[in-house]
C-alpha cells in the first residue's frame, strides 16, 4: 500500500495490460490466419487499418458518405442529447423528489419502480410509441438512464445535512431560494459522477437501439457486418467507441475538477 | 518481460487451438439449426431418436444444436465450431464460403415459395415502392428478394431507402405508424400482412428456386468423414417422409414440430404450404444436378458482389468459386462452395 509507482513507471505499468492483449491478439491472429488464409474472424491489423482507412478516407461506393463519419455523426447526436435530456430531467425531478416530502411520498416510489424496468424488455412498446426514427433511440437512453440518475440525486440532496436548510429558512430563505443557492451547487459535482457512471449503459442502448433498426450510426454499421462477419471492420469500430467514451468520461472529469475543485479536494492525487 | 511474451505465447495458443478447425477423423459431429419451417424436421428427428438410429448405424455420434439466433449460428459454423448448419444458398456463400470456409450442400432441402415477401402499408402494386423507406434485414434473402423484385417493376435499390431491422422486431416495427414497407419472411411475414391495410405486393413464388434452404458441411470434414453426410441424409428423408406422411401419424409429426418451433399445427401448415420441400432425394438430387442452378447462384453471386458481401476488395464474381454437378462458376482456385448431389443420390437408390 505504501508504495507508489514514479510517474515513468506508472506510464509503463499503465501500458503493459494493452500490450499483452495486443500480443494475444497479433499471435492468435497469425494462427488462425495458417490454418485458413481467408479467415475472417481475428483479421490482422494490418487489414484491420486498411478497412479503417476506407471507411474514414474514402466515399462509400453506393452512398458516397464517410461511413466512419456520418456514423459518428449520428451515433453522438443521439447519445449526446439522450444523456443531456436525462441528465436535466435527473436534476430536475431529483432535486425536488429529494428536498419536498410532498414531490417524495407522490413520486419516490414510482420512480424506483420505473428504475427497475429493462428498458430493453420494453422495445416493442416503445417502436409502436415512438416510430421506428431518431426519437425512438433518444428515448431509449433517457428511460434507461434518467430513472438512475433521478434516483441519485434525489439520495443525494437527502443525504444533505438538514441544519443547513433549517438554518437558511431562519436567514429568510424561501424554498426555491434553498434549492437554488444550497442544494443545487453542492449536488452538482455528484451529477457529473453520476452521469460518468452512466455512460456505459447508454451507450449499451444506443449501439441497441441502431442494432434493432436504423440506417446509420456505429451500432447499425457492427450489426450489419456482422451479416457476414467482417471483423476487420467491426474491431476497429469497437475500438473507436470505446476511444469515444473513454474521452467524453475524461472530458467530463476534466470539467468537473476545474468547475468544483472543492469536491475534489480529498481525492488522492 | 520475457516470461510476460511466452505467457502471453502460450495463451494466444490455447486460445487458437480452441477455435480452430480440427479435419482429424472424429468420431463426434456438431450441427447446428435455427427456426425455420423447412428446417423443423432436425429437432424433431433428435427428439424423437432418429438422429441416434443413424448415427449409431455408422458407428458416429452426431449432436443437434438449436442457435436462437440465425446468423449467429453460421457465425459459428465459420468459426469452426459445428461440422454442419442449415442455411440459405445466399448466406452460405457470402458468410463461410466468402470466408475461406470451404463448404458442401448435401442436402436440397425446400426452396422459398411465398415464405419470403414485400408488404406495403401505403401502395397496392408493387411499383408503388418507389421513394418509401423499406425496413428489412439489410444483406439478407429479404434484401435479395426486394432487389430481384425491383428488378421486375424497372426500380433500381437508389429509387427506395433502405432501413436495417432486427428480424426479432420487425412486427413490432411493422405495427409503427411510420413504418410503410416490410420485407420480411415467416412466421413474422404472416403476422406483418395481416395488419389492417397492408398489401402483399411480391413475394418468393415469383421467383421460384432462387431462395433454397440447405444444410451444409465443412468439406474437409466431409472429405474424411463421408459417413457423417451419410448419416445426415438417411436422418433427413426419413424424418420429412413422415412429415409429409398425411395419417395420424405424420399429422403428429407436424404438430411436434409446429410445437418446437413456437406455434400450431394450422399455423405450421400455412407456412409449409409456402414452401416447396422436396420430399424425394430423387427431386432434390434432380435439382441440384438440373440446369437452373447454375443460373441461380450466378444471380445471387451478382447481388452479392453488388453489395460487397464477398469481401471489400473483391474485384469481380468470379472470387468465390461455386461448383454445381453440372458447371462450375468462378474461380477454379478458389473453390469454396460445393453442392454434393452424391448423398441424395446415395438415398435415391436406396443404397444407405
Amino acid at each position: 500500500m505504501n508504495i507508489a509507482p514514479a510517474r515513468g513507471s506508472r506510464i509503463v505499468l499503465a501500458a503493459i495490460p494493452f500490450f499483452l492483449i495486443v500480443m494475444v491478439y497479433i499471435i492468435g491472429s497469425a494462427e488462425r490466419r495458417a490454418a485458413n488464409p481467408e479467415d475472417k474472424l481475428l483479421p490482422p491489423i494490418s487489414e484491420m487499418a486498411d478497412a479503417t482507412k476506407r471507411l474514414a478516407t474514402e466515399p462509400d461506393r453506393r452512398s458516397g458518405d464517410y461511413v466512419l463519419w456520418t456514423d459518428t455523426a449520428a451515433s453522438l447526436q443521439r447519445l449526446l442529447l439522450g444523456l443531456g435530456i436525462s441528465t436535466l430531467i435527473g436534476l430536475g425531478f431529483g432535486l425536488t423528489v429529494g428536498l419536498l416530502p410532498i414531490a417524495g411520498a407522490s413520486f419516490g416510489t414510482i420512480v424506483a419502480v420505473i428504475s427497475m424496468i429493462p428498458p430493453m424488455a420494453v422495445l416493442p412498446i416503445l417502436f409502436i410509441v415512438f416510430g421506428l426514427g431518431e426519437l425512438s433511440k433518444v428515448m431509449l437512453i433517457i428511460i434507461g438512464v434518467a430513472p438512475c440518475l433521478i434516483r441519485d440525486m434525489s439520495i443525494e440532496v437527502q443525504s444533505l445535512p438538514r441544519e443547513q436548510m433549517i438554518k437558511a429558512q431562519t436567514l429568510g430563505a424561501s424554498t426555491w431560494q434553498v434549492a437554488i443557492r444550497v442544494v443545487l451547487p453542492q449536488i452538482m459535482p455528484r451529477l457529473i459522477k453520476s452521469v460518468r457512471l452512466m455512460l456505459g449503459p447508454a451507450f449499451l442502448f444506443l449501439i441497441s437501439a441502431e442494432a434493432i433498426a436504423a440506417d446509420v450510426g456505429l451500432g447499425y454499421r457492427i450489426f450489419l457486418v456482422r451479416r457476414y462477419l467482417s471483423m476487420d471492420v467491426i474491431l476497429p469500430y469497437v475500438a473507436w467507441i470505446t476511444l469515444l467514451a473513454f474521452l467524453l468520461d475524461l472530458l467530463l472529469g476534466l470539467f468537473a475538477r476545474k468547475i468544483f475543485p472543492w469536491a475534489y479536494v480529498e481525492e488522492l492525487r | 518481460m520475457k516470461r510476460l511474451l511466452s505467457f502471453a505465447a502460450a495463451f494466444a495458443i490455447g486460445l487458437s487451438t480452441i477455435t480452430a478447425v480440427s479435419a482429424a477423423p472424429k468420431k463426434e459431429f456438431n450441427i447446428a439449426w435455427t427456426i425455420y419451417v423447412g428446417w423443423m424436421p432436425w429437432p424433431y428427428a433428435a427428439e424423437t431418436g432418429i438422429v441416434k438410429k443413424w448415427a449409431d448405424k455408422y458407428g458416429i455420434t452426431i449432436n443437434v444444436t438449436q442457435i436462437n439466433d440465425y446468423v449467429e449460428s453460421i457465425n459459428q459454423y465459420t468459426a469452426g465450431k459445428f461440422d454442419g448448419v442449415t442455411v440459405t444458398n445466399m448466406d452460405a456463400l457470402t458468410i463461410p464460403a466468402a470466408g475461406g470456409v470451404d463448404t458442401t450442400a448435401i442436402i436440397m432441402g425446400d426452396y422459398s415459395n411465398g415464405n419470403d415477401g414485400v408488404v406495403l402499408k401505403k401502395g397496392k402494386t408493387l411499383a408503388d415502392i418507389k421513394g418509401q423507406k423499406i425496413n428489412l434485414v439489410e444483406l439478407s434473402v429479404s434484401h435479395y428478394l426486394l432487389a430481384r423484385g425491383l428488378s421486375t417493376v424497372k426500380l433500381q435499390e437508389k429509387d427506395i431507402k433502405t432501413v436495417n431491422t432486427s428480424d426479432a422486431d420487425i412486427v413490432a416495427a411493422a405495427k409503427s405508424p411510420d413504418t410503410t414497407a416490410v420485407v420480411t419472411w415467416n412466421p413474422q411475414l404472416l403476422e406483418v400482412k395481416s395488419e389492417p391495410g397492408a398489401t402483399l405486393v411480391f413475394d418468393s413464388s415469383k421467383i421460384p428456386g432462387e431462395i433454397e434452404d440447405l444444410l451444409v458441411i465443412n468439406t474437409e470434414t466431409l472429405k474424411d468423414n463421408p459417413n457423417l453426410a451419410k448419416a445426415l441424409v438417411g436422418i433427413w428423408y426419413e424424418t420429412i417422409a413422415l412429415m409429409k406422411d398425411e395419417s395420424d401419424k405424420g399429422k403428429a409429426a407436424r404438430e411436434a414440430m409446429a410445437k418446437l418451433s413456437g406455434t400450431n399445427l394450422a399455423g405450421f401448415e400455412t407456412q409449409l404450404k409456402t414452401t416447396y420441400m422436396y420430399y424425394t432425394p430423387k427431386d432434390g438430387a434432380a435439382f441440384m444436378t438440373g440446369p437452373e442452378l447454375p443460373k441461380i447462384m450466378d444471380q445471387v453471386r451478382g447481388f452479392c458482389f453488388e453489395h460487397n458481401l464477398l469481401g471489400e476488395k473483391v474485384k469481380s464474381k468470379d472470387a468465390v468459386g461455386i461448383m454445381t454437378p453440372t458447371k462450375a462458376l468462378g474461380s477454379a482456385k478458389n473453390v469454396k462452395l460445393r453442392f454434393d448431389a452424391s448423398y441424395m443420390t446415395l438415398a435415391a437408390e436406396g443404397k444407405l
